[in-house]
């Protein structure tokens, strides 16, 4: 239970027919909690396939309930099997996510800092314009930014390259990590600077000892949107790898469909794979999550 | 760092250190923050708008990456001929009024889910930590993962929709959803709009909990109605929020594109066609890199627009209040 969400809302008036409001109540919550079981249920679907054996996937008439789970799937995924190996080079896209997801994430998250610091802290020429302008190119979709830049990495042997596809999604990543930034550095006191600033402390040393480690959390935050941007996307990386040597995750997930059949188990054991990391940083976020998102776009 | 004690020390120290290298001091406030921003600067020329010009250079050609006789050189008089091509061709109309029904649909409808939603759960008493997990379980889904996802649900022959369907009886024999004209469409903007909704629902949630209650608790006092109290005091202090969370949405529903994608690839026979599969489909299919950067400048321009509407509703709906 957290913070003053718990705290029922419009109960203070007065409490006439106190029995009448505890069902009501009682109703809402059941009612509440019916739609999201019903809106998280697509997901869990997805996620027990997995864990099912294949002659209860696809048959016909359907089993509802798992009868029993295995972790089948996931041997022939990783060809632990070898009697039903995928022939998915699953590690492959493994290490290329990864890879790429952490570079992208490392340079947008070093550029997009000293952005976000350079446009909560001072004023320049053009403030607003070039905030706009940067803002502006996260607006640019896949498809049309993924064209030209396979014809001009064409050019320079950077199709089908990890560190091709990392350097794009670093660049895509920097708007949304400075404006991120820019609220996290707007609710570090500004006075802290100026008082260091008469130690004589200068500009540099007051960005780095000063606001970084009290803007630390946001800077957690905005890796974690741009490590998950980054493992999910699909649009730039389907126009610019095309072999196991780069090709990430969501492209990878094309190998389970032939001409006219879908592995669908196959499919969904990827699926669980793909978002572990999601898991992982939905669990450390969680209570943040509410908070952080709307705090800092709104007060920034 | 130590805070000085008082005001007027403050000034003193100011002064006292400051001035003797002030020239230095005041050059070195206009060039640091230049030198922060320069990086990006330069990763964003680079990547995202040396493309994008090439792309409009490349819309004027009538380059073809598979035939080497279609030069990049472009003529003056034949430059517009991808977009005139585009725009006697049935395909591109279609793929316009699908994306138009698409967007106009998917956006409304989400909002007014995430709305009550938020609604919902904001008057909830009991369990709002199990709801809000079950609410972030579909944000952990790829939109890869959710197209192939409800691609599978959707299938006529083995999928979900369908076996349930014709379990409970309501259907007598399988349906194609994705094939079927109507069926198709929709089966899609449920996908999208799935993916939608818990962000947005976080949003207005947190929105609607962080509201003064003095002003709900006067109202209900007065005797206001629920649906007045909402349709004039929730609402209008929503705002900000709602420009949020229409901001997050109208960037995102480019990603739609992973969606339609997977589950119809546009088809079949151009059924589901929006402007980004079409594009995809003209550079990669048929290698014609000069058409498909002029569909892309169409789209660019077109979510554009839609932005700007987005915009304009809301300043006009704020001056309401």
């Amino acid at each position: 239970m957290n913070g003053p969400s718990t705290t029922p809302r419009f109960q203070t008036a007065p409490r006439r027919r106190f029995g009448r409001r505890r069902t009501q109540n009682a109703l809402l919550n059941l009612l509440a909690l019916l739609i999201l079981l019903l809106f998280a249920l697509p997901a869990v679907w997805i996620i027990l396939t997995a864990f099912r054996p294949a002659s209860e996937i696809n048959i016909k008439p359907p089993i509802w309930i798992p009868q029993r789970l295995t972790l089948d799937a996931f041997e022939s995924l990783f060809g632990l099997n070898p009697d039903y190996a995928s022939g998915i080079p699953v590690m492959n896209y493994l290490r290329n996510s990864t890879l790429t997801a952490l570079i992208a994430t490392t340079i947008a998250l070093t550029v997009g800092t000293m952005t976000g610091y350079a446009f909560s802290r001072f004023e320049f020429k053009y403030h607003t314009a070039v905030f706009l302008l940067i803002m502006l190119s996260r607006a640019v979709p896949g498809v049309a930014l993924g064209l030209p830049l396979f014809l001009l990495m064409r050019k320079y042997n950077l199709v089908d390259t990890t560190h091709g596809l990392a350097f794009v999604y670093a660049a895509i990543n920097i708007p949304f990590t400075a404006w991120l930034m820019d609220g996290f550095f707007r609710q570090v006191p500004k006075e802290l600077d100026e008082s260091a600033y008469i130690d004589g402390c200068g500009y540099w040393s007051a960005f780095w000892r000063i606001d970084l480690p009290l803007a630390l959390p946001g800077m957690a935050a905005a890796g974690i949107f741009a490590f998950l941007a980054s493992w999910n996307e699909y649009q730039i990386a389907s126009l610019l790898t095309k072999t196991p040597k780069a090709k990430t995750f969501p492209v990878g997930l094309y190998d389970f469909t032939s001409q006219f059949t879908v592995d669908w188990r196959g499919m969904t054991a990827m699926s669980v794979l793909m978002i572990i990391p999601a898991v992982v940083f939905v669990i450390l976020i969680q209570r943040r999550l509410t908070e952080g998102l709307t705090f800092g776009a709104v007060k920034g | 760092m130590a805070r000085s004690d008082s005001p007027s020390q403050v000034t003193a120290a100011k002064k006292s250190i400051s001035q003797p290298k002030r020239s230095s001091y005041y050059r070195w406030k206009t060039w640091f923050p230049l030198l922060l921003i320069t990086p990006a600067i330069i990763i964003i020329l680079l990547v995202v708008a040396y493309p994008m010009v090439y792309s409009v250079y490349i819309s004027f050609t009538p380059y073809n990456l598979l035939r080497p006789d279609t030069t990049l050189v472009f003529a003056v008089d034949t430059m517009f001929r991808n977009y005139a091509r585009l725009l006697e061709n049935k395909v591109f109309w279609r793929s316009v009024l699908n994306t138009v029904i698409f967007l106009a649909v998917t956006v409304n409808l989400s909002f007014l889910i995430a709305l009550a939603l938020s609604q919902l759960m904001a008057r909830v008493t009991r369990g709002q930590g199990i709801m809000r997990t079950l609410l972030m379980i579909p944000m952990m889904f790829a939109p890869v993962l959710v197209g192939f996802q409800f691609a599978w649900f959707f299938n006529a022959t083995v999928g979900l929709v369908n076996n349930a369907l014709l379990a409970l009886g309501i259907l007598q024999e399988p349906k194609a959803w994705l094939v079927d004209v109507p069926s198709g469409m929709i089966s899609i903007m449920i996908a999208s709009i799935w993916m939608n909704v818990p962000m947005l629902t976080i949003i207005l949630l947190a929105g609607t909990l962080s509201l003064p209650r003095e002003v709900f608790e006067a109202a209900e006092v007065d005797g206001a109605p629920a649906w007045q109290r909402f349709r004039h005091i929730t609402m209008p202090l929503l705002r900000p929020f709602t420009l949020i969370a229409l901001t997050v949405l109208s960037l995102d529903v480019a990603r739609a594109y992973d969606i339609v994608r997977i589950m119809t690839g546009g088809g079949p026979a151009n059924r589901t066609e929006m402007i980004w599969t079409y594009a995809g489909r003209l550079a990669e299919r048929d290698s014609q890199y000069g058409l498909a950067s002029a569909m892309s400048m169409v789209g660019v321009v077109l979510g554009v627009l839609f932005t700007l509407y987005l915009f304009r509703q809301l300043i006009k709906s704020r001056v309401v209040y």
